[in-house]
């Protein structure tokens, strides 16, 4: 068949096509998120968001068990969530094929932090594959459920940005769907109690060393001999940058098993160069591996423990010659990411703002609300982090900050893992105020469906939580809905809840306006006449208003006419451009 | 053949996927090795964001590092400004003079820069720059700024219009088509 362009998650998607995958559960995250869009629309997978990762690993791991071969994708983080199954699903193995992508992001371009993902297939003692392209991708997916056929264990393929979100040339081929496996009950395989478990804990070892075995002659890890002076090992987007600055200059290890790594694969590499390097980002895991083995080897000792690597960085660190561009002589303004023209969010957290509310922050959108010149967030730690925080906050300080300190945390952020600690909030009783921005989407990975959509991940109509009735049922009594876009009630609302003597959810509800389903207002323009230059509109960080020559101004291609700008207006400056 | 390195920049939402995308079937449609690098995600979202775009006989990183980009797309003034580091001796910069204020600016913290154009010409730089945003009003909609301006970059390239065409028509949607392609001729044209 033809060759194309594919991304690395479409080319994982089309892998998980090709080698029969019939069930896909995920939890959005950058940079895995695509995946699994592009696997739904596959007929043959079903594919579905779950409400966070751990509930998508175990929906993955019943597919297996059920005897069909299964699927789910997280960003590295989304791991520290599904971590407990996943360390017992390595002991019981699996029924069907099941794999697991995990998408690292080294230099966070959008994520909380660098975390090495390496690390939990060790931990966990499954085996990793890594990928270093997009026909590897597509591949190496193929090779992780025979894998995980041949040797009974969930199966991680890690990938990071570079990979999952670079397009390069694929191969493709027809789908072969496996018959389904037979299920059998079979306790002392599935069954994980003490008994049963300390019977597979053996088993887990020696399949780790089938697995270094087969490491040693697998066609994942290829050695690529050229000059012998210099020997690298390294593997993922990596072996790129290496192929790049030295092409056959060098030789090269190239692993695409990551866990468990060869051992006299590595040795006899180490034999045949002056110099072995090895290069990989983030942690020094297949450095300490080769030290363990008593080679005498250079990883960290120059390259950085964070961040992505580049040709140029490897190439200055290693000896070879770098391209040097020229600057411009001048300090120019940053561009961070901002909520945008028309964001819900925004009139939420101007009311928190000006009323100099302690705000417990979580992880979306709204984590936007950080910036100047809302500047309205003081914590934000992982998802879900904002209920629980505040509860603490309120347990340590009491009266004092139950008066002036909420948390903020969006719908689907809610759903992911934001219940439970509303549920401590009410049966621990701490006088907390909550405020869920239900803007009906998962915004920040860029339009998921959840829970409380109404929407599965294929736009048909599903299920639909109710979170009024939800934050009543797990014990909050007070429970009331505002829309962010009118400012009075969102100020009633805040002051009010602050004040009760009870804990209270505030549910701040307006759809995303980059929702295809919203439509915009005509744009407003600025009366110059009426304008005074008091630029109380630009308190609210809207990157459609700005002041020229003394005078607000607005941009009309950002401008969505949500009118939040007219009601801090005392001149009424603002007009409405419709006919 | 050398790997070739195509930037393209500028501000989150301006459409910079679809242009990586075009330009990326063109070339893969001429038989080259080809590597695209795109954003998703945080900086989506009116953020400074960057594309990647490399081919050759055969090419290995997805990125374009300091000194190497051939030529650098700009939908934005000042971010062609942010990249110039990246092009090579010599390279060439596309760019729409079109100012968008970043945050920094809009609040006061910081001033939109002057005379860009010619501080980016001066470090031996060849910069083209023009309004595409008037272009693409003119097409028929702000939108295909984009589009404007690969039809520009298309006068630098010898590669047939019956080549761009099929890349266009493979890549923008059927109801945008006609738009694109009268966009595409503007850019050409100037
Ligand atoms: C454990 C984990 N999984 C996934 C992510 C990626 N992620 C960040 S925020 C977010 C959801 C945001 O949706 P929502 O709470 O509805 O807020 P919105 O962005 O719509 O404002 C996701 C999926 C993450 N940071 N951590």
């Amino acid at each position: 068949m033809s060759k194309t362009l594919l991304l690395g998650n479409q080319a994982v998607a089309r892998g998980l096509y090709e080698a029969g995958c019939t069930v896909a559960s995920s939890y959005p995250g950058t940079p895995s998120t695509e995946i699994t869009e592009f696997a739904a629309k596959y007929d043959e997978i079903a594919c579905e968001w779950a409400p966070n990762e751990k509930v998508a690993m175990e929906a993955a791991f019943g597919a297996s068990l059920a005897g069909k071969r299964s699927f789910c994708a997280m960003k590295h983080v989304g791991m520290n969530v599904a971590a407990d199954p996943l360390f017992t699903i390595s002991y019981t193995g699996v029924n069907a094929g099941m794999v697991i992508v995990v998408a690292d992001d080294p230099g966070m371009h959008s994520s909380q932090n660098e975390q090495d993902s390496r690390h939990y297939a060790a931990a966990a003692k499954v085996p990793m594959l890594e990928p270093s392209d997009s026909d590897e991708c597509l591949n190496f997916v193929k090779a992780a459920y025979e894998i995980s056929e041949r040797f009974d264990t969930p199966v991680i393929l890690k990938t990071c940005t570079r990979v999952a979100h670079s397009q390069s040339l694929v191969e493709l081929s027809d789908r072969v769907e496996p018959a389904m496996k037979a299920y059998e009950k079979t306790p002392s395989k599935y069954i994980m109690m003490p008994g049963f478990a300390k019977k597979r804990h053996p088993i887990v070892e020696e399949r780790t060393a089938a697995l270094t075995e087969f490491a040693e002659t697998s066609s994942l890890n290829r050695v690529e001999m050229g000059g012998k002076g210099m020997g690298i090992i390294t593997s993922s987007t990596c072996y790129q940058y290496v192929k790049e600055v030295f092409g056959d200059s060098v030789s090269v290890l190239k692993l695409g098993m990551v866990h468990p790594l060869p051992v006299r694969l590595i040795q006899d590499f180490a034999a045949q160069v002056d110099r072995l390097v090895v290069v990989e980002e983030l942690d020094d895991i297949i450095e300490t591996h080769c030290r363990k083995l008593g080679l005498n080897v250079e990883g960290k000792s120059l390259f950085p423990l964070l961040g992505e690597f580049s040709q140029n960085m490897i190439a200055e660190i290693l000896g070879a010659e770098a391209p040097k561009g020229h600057a411009l002589q001048e300090e120019l303004p940053v561009r961070p990411p901002v909520m945008c023209a028309g964001c819900p969010h925004r009139g939420m957290f101007y009311t928190l703002s000006k009323n100099k509310i302690t705000v417990i922050g979580d992880i979306g959108c709204y984590t936007l609300g950080a910036q100047a010149p809302l500047c309205a967030m003081d914590a934000t730690i992982c998802m879900g982090a904002s209920i629980s925080g505040l509860h603490g906050f309120n347990k340590a300080r009491g009266e004092e900050s139950e008066s002036k300190t909420v948390a903020v945390i969006g719908d689907s952020t809610f759903m992911h893992s934001g219940m439970t600690g509303l549920v401590n909030v009410a049966y621990n009783a701490t006088n907390s105020t909550v405020i869920i921005l239900d803007n009906s989407i998962t915004g920040m990975t860029g339009h998921q469906q959840n829970p409380t959509t109404g929407y599965n991940i294929k736009g048909d109509p599903a299920a639909k939580v109710d979170l009024e009735a939800l934050c009543r049922a797990l014990g909050i009594q007070r429970v009331r809905v505002v829309d962010p876009y009118d400012l009075a009630a969102c100020e009633a609302a805040v002051k009010e809840e602050l004040a009760a003597n009870e804990p209270s959810v505030i549910i701040s509800r307006r759809p995303c306006v980059l929702l295809k389903s919203v439509k915009a207002n005509p744009p407003l323009s600025i009366n110059a006449d009426r304008c005074k230059s008091c630029k109380r509109c630009m308190k609210l960080g809207c990157p459609a208003i700005s002041m020229k020559d003394g005078k607000a101004c607005v941009d009309p291609t950002l401008c969505v006419g949500c009118n939040v700008c007219t009601q801090l207006c005392a001149f009424d400056a603002f007009e409405s451009t419709a006919k | 053949m050398k790997t070739k390195n195509i930037m393209i920049v500028g501000v989150g939402g301006q459409g910079s996927l679809l242009a990586s995308k075009t330009l990326g079937r063109l070339l893969m449609d001429q038989g080259y090795d080809v590597k695209v690098s795109e954003v998703h995600g945080m900086s989506q979202r009116g953020g400074s964001v960057v594309t990647y775009v490399r081919y050759g006989d055969k090419v290995y990183s997805p990125v374009i590092d300091k000194g190497e980009a051939d030529y650098i797309i700009s939908f934005e003034l000042l971010e062609a400004a942010r990249w110039t580091e990246y092009l090579r001796e010599g390279g060439q910069i596309i760019v729409n003079t079109q100012q968008i204020d970043p945050m920094p600016v809009i609040t006061g913290a910081a001033s939109y820069p002057t005379d860009l154009v010619t501080k980016m010409s001066e470090s031996n730089h060849k910069v083209d720059a023009f309004d595409a945003l008037s272009l693409a009003n003119e097409a028929g909609s702000s939108k295909a700024v984009n589009i404007v301006l690969l039809g520009r970059f298309s006068k630098y390239f010898d590669i047939s219009d019956e080549a761009w065409n099929t890349a266009l028509e493979a890549c923008v949607p059927a109801k945008f088509l006609e738009l694109n392609k009268r966009a595409f001729a503007l850019g050409k044209s100037l």
